[in-house]
C-alpha cells in the first residue's frame, strides 16, 4: 500500500537541512521575490527539498525517490519565517509534493479522457502486470511506484505518462514495457514520443510550414 | 487554410532551436524598441483594433483588459503582469509548445505587454509537470538578460523589465487567475472573491493583469504586422486572427496546428489530422474547446466553425481550442464520467456546491455508465449541475457542470437506453 502522509510516522526522519548545493539554490529562489514576500518561495523550496531527498535516495539501498519529510517542511517554515502549518497547507494542497516515501521511478499514468480515449487503460494494465503491483503501490526493490494522475497537458501525444521529470508520449503496450525494462536495468529510456515524431506535429508529416520543414530536414 | 506567411508560430513543432539566435532569425526581438516607442496608449489601441481576445479560454478582449490597469500608481504600489502557463485543461497542450519551442515570442510579448500596462515585473506561472518546458523557458530568460533584452533598459526601450518564472506543483485550479495569484504568494491555490479584481488588487495586493501564454506570445507579431493584418484573418472582427488548435482523441493524426479563427471543424480535422478514425461517418461527438466545454454531436460538427461566437451559438465554447474527438466506438457516458472525476479531484474544496457537487456528479455518473439508475435520475443529475453552476467563487464549478449538461442535452437517449439494458439484465 502507498504510505500515507503521517506527521509522526516511523519513516519520518528526525531532522532535515538543505545541503550546500541546495541551500544555494534555495537562497536564489528566495531572492527572486520582492523583499518581505519570501513566502512566495515556499513552492520552490518544497520542490528543492524533494529533489535533495531524491538525490540521496537514488544512491541508497534499496533506492527511493524524492519526497518531503515533515522535518523539511519545518526547516522551510523556519527559513521563510512562516508558521509550520502554513507550509503543511501548501505541501498537502499540491499533488506533486510526495509526502511519504516513493519508488526511485515515480510513474504517473495519465488516464483523463484524451489519454483514456487513446488507450491509457492498456498502459495502466501493462504497468501493473509488468511490475506486479497495483496503483499507489511500490515494488519491493524500491525501483517503481505507479499512480494514476489527472491530465498532464500533452493530449495530442496521448497516451502519455510522466516518470519523475520526464514525459513519455505516444505509448503502446510494447513501448511501455520497453521503458520499464530499460529503467529496471538502470538506464534512461528515450524521453518524448515513442513513435519518433517531432513534438506535436502529425506523425505522418507536417500539414503546414512544409518549406521550413524541408529546410530543417524534417520532411 | 491559413497561409504559411500568416503563421505566427513558425517553430511550433520544434524543428529549429528555441535559442535567442534562432528566434531572432525567425524575426523575434527585431527592433522591439520601435514597438515600445508606440507608447502605452498606442500599443493598447493597436491591440484593441486587432480584435485579439484572450486565448486562455474566456475570450475577453485583451486590449480592454490592459486598459483597466492604473495609468499611474497613486500610492507607490507597483503593477504586475502575470502570465498563466498553468496549462491543465484536459485536451489542451498548446502553451507547452510555445514554452519549449518559441519562448522568446513569449518574453518579447511580456516586455511589450508589461510596458503597456505599466508593469516592471512579469511572473510566468508554469505548471509543475512541465519541468523541461520551464527549464527551456529559464534558459531563454537567461539569454534575454545576457543580451540586454530583459533587465535594466530592456531592449534599449528605456523600460526596466524583469521576468520571474514560478513553477506550480500540480493543481488545475491554479489556472484560475486569482488562485494562481494566491499560489505565487506561497499559499494554497484557492480562488479569491471578486471584486476586488486583480487590476485593482491582485498579486501582493498590487494592480495585476493575468494573461494566457498564447495571448502574450502573439502580441509582438500583431504590432509588427499591424492590427489590420490580424483583424483581417479569421471569421470577423470579434473572432479575428489565428489560433493554436490541439486535436486529440480519435483522429488519424492528432496534432497541434495554428489555424485561422473560424475554420470549419470538419476542415480542421480533415486537413490537419488525416480525418476521423474510420472516416467522417464514424464520428460520434467532439468536445470543441477543452474538457469544460459541452460536447457537440456529429450533426453540429459537420457545419460548425471554430470560433468564440459560432460555438457559443450552439451552446458550447471555443475555450482553449483543445478539440477532443470521439468516434462511434466511444462509451460517451464513460468519457464524461471520467471528466467528472477530474473535476472532483481538482475542486479546491472552498465552495460547498463545487466540493460536494463534483463528488455527486462523479458518483451518479459512475452509475450512469453502468445504467444502474432510474430515468428520473437523469433529471436529478441535471439539477445537480444547475445547483453547482453559477454558485461558486470561480468557474471550476461551471466547468464541472457543463460537460454533464452537454451529455444530457445530446445523448439522453443513450443514457436511457443503458438504464433499460441494465434493468433487462438485472431482471
Amino acid at each position: 500500500m502507498k504510505k500515507k502522509f503521517e506527521i509522526n510516522a516511523d519513516y519520518q526522519p528526525e531532522s532535515f537541512a538543505f545541503n550546500a548545493k541546495y541551500k544555494k539554490k534555495a537562497q536564489e529562489a528566495i531572492n527572486l521575490y520582492p523583499k518581505g514576500r519570501q513566502q512566495s518561495a515556499v513552492m520552490p523550496l518544497l520542490d528543492l527539498a524533494q529533489r535533495q531527498v531524491g538525490e540521496e535516495g537514488a544512491k541508497a539501498n534499496p533506492p527511493y525517490g524524492g519526497w518531503i519529510p515533515r522535518a523539511a517542511m519545518d526547516h522551510i517554515a523556519d527559513m521563510l519565517s512562516m508558521a509550520p502549518i502554513k507550509v503543511y497547507e501548501v505541501a498537502t494542497f499540491y499533488s506533486m509534493y510526495n509526502l511519504a516515501p516513493v519508488g526511485k521511478n515515480l510513474i504517473q499514468l495519465c488516464t483523463t479522457t484524451p489519454c483514456w480515449l487513446c488507450g491509457s487503460d492498456n498502459i495502466v494494465k501493462t504497468c501493473k502486470d509488468q511490475l506486479g503491483i497495483g496503483l499507489d503501490e511500490t515494488t519491493e526493490d524500491g525501483l517503481f511506484t505507479i499512480m494514476e494522475v489527472e491530465c498532464l497537458g500533452a493530449c495530442v501525444n496521448a497516451p502519455m505518462i510522466q516518470i519523475n521529470d520526464d514525459f513519455y508520449e505516444d505509448l503502446t503496450s510494447e513501448t511501455m514495457t520497453e521503458i520499464l525494462e530499460t529503467l529496471a536495468n538502470g538506464m534512461k529510456p528515450k524521453v518524448g514520443s515513442q513513435k519518433g515524431r517531432k513534438g506535436s506535429m502529425a506523425l505522418s508529416g507536417p500539414t503546414s510550414l512544409k518549406d521550413r520543414a524541408k529546410k530543417a530536414g524534417v520532411a | 487554410m491559413l497561409d504559411d506567411k500568416d503563421r505566427i508560430f513558425t517553430n511550433i513543432y520544434g524543428w529549429e532551436s528555441f535559442s535567442l539566435k534562432a528566434a531572432q532569425k525567425r524575426g523575434d526581438w527585431d527592433k522591439t524598441k520601435d514597438l515600445i516607442a508606440k507608447g502605452r496608449d498606442g500599443i493598447i489601441a493597436e491591440i484593441k483594433a486587432s480584435g485579439l481576445r484572450g486565448r486562455g479560454g474566456a475570450g475577453f478582449p485583451t486590449g480592454l483588459k490592459w486598459s483597466f490597469m492604473p495609468k499611474e500608481s497613486p500610492d507607490g504600489r507597483p503593477s504586475y503582469l502575470v502570465i498563466n502557463a498553468d496549462e491543465s485543461e484536459p485536451g489542451t497542450c498548446k502553451d507547452r509548445e510555445i514554452l519549449r519551442h518559441d519562448p522568446h515570442k513569449l518574453l518579447e510579448g511580456a516586455l511589450i505587454a508589461g510596458f503597456a500596462m505599466g508593469a516592471h515585473t512579469a511572473f510566468i506561472y508554469v505548471r509543475g509537470e512541465f519541468f523541461h518546458e520551464s527549464s527551456e523557458l529559464l534558459k531563454a530568460v537567461e539569454e534575454a538578460y545576457d543580451a540586454g533584452l530583459l533587465g535594466k533598459n530592456a531592449a534599449n526601450s528605456g523600460w526596466d523589465f524583469d521576468v520571474v518564472v514560478h513553477r506550480g506543483a500540480g493543481a488545475y485550479i491554479c489556472g484560475e487567475e486569482t488562485a494562481l495569484i494566491e499560489s505565487i504568494e506561497g499559499k494554497k491555490g484557492q480562488p479569491r472573491n471578486k471584486p476586488p479584481f486583480p487590476a485593482m488588487a491582485g498579486l501582493y495586493s498590487c494592480p495585476t493583469t493575468v494573461n494566457n501564454v498564447e495571448t502574450i506570445a502573439v502580441v509582438p507579431t500583431i504590432l509588427r504586422r499591424g492590427a489590420g493584418w490580424f483583424a483581417g484573418l479569421g471569421l470577423n472582427e470579434k473572432n479575428a486572427g489565428t489560433k493554436l488548435f490541439c486535436i486529440s482523441g480519435h483522429v488519424n493524426q492528432p496534432c497541434n496546428v495554428e489555424e485561422e479563427m473560424g475554420i470549419p471543424l470538419q476542415e480542421l480535422i480533415e486537413k490537419h489530422c488525416g480525418g476521423v478514425r474510420g472516416g467522417w461517418d464514424n464520428l460520434l461527438a467532439v468536445i470543441p474547446g477543452g474538457s469544460s466545454t459541452p460536447m457537440i454531436p456529429k450533426e453540429i460538427c459537420a457545419t460548425i466553425k471554430m470560433d468564440f461566437d459560432s460555438l457559443r451559438e450552439v451552446g458550447t465554447g471555443l475555450g482553449t481550442a483543445g478539440v477532443i474527438v470521439m468516434d462511434k466506438s466511444t462509451d460517451v457516458i464513460k468519457a464524461i464520467a471520467r471528466l467528472s472525476r477530474f473535476y472532483m479531484h481538482e475542486s479546491c474544496g472552498q465552495c460547498t456546491p463545487c466540493r460536494e457537487g463534483t463528488g455527486w456528479l462523479w458518483r451518479v455518473m459512475t452509475r450512469m455508465v453502468e445504467g444502474r439508475a432510474s430515468v428520473e435520475e437523469i433529471d436529478q443529475l441535471y439539477e445537480i449541475t444547475k445547483e453547482i453552476e453559477g454558485h461558486t467563487i470561480c468557474a471550476l464549478g461551471d466547468a464541472a457542470a457543463w460537460p454533464v449538461q452537454g451529455l444530457i442535452k445530446h445523448f439522453r437517449p443513450e443514457m436511457e437506453r443503458r438504464i433499460m439494458e441494465y434493468r433487462k439484465r438485472a431482471a
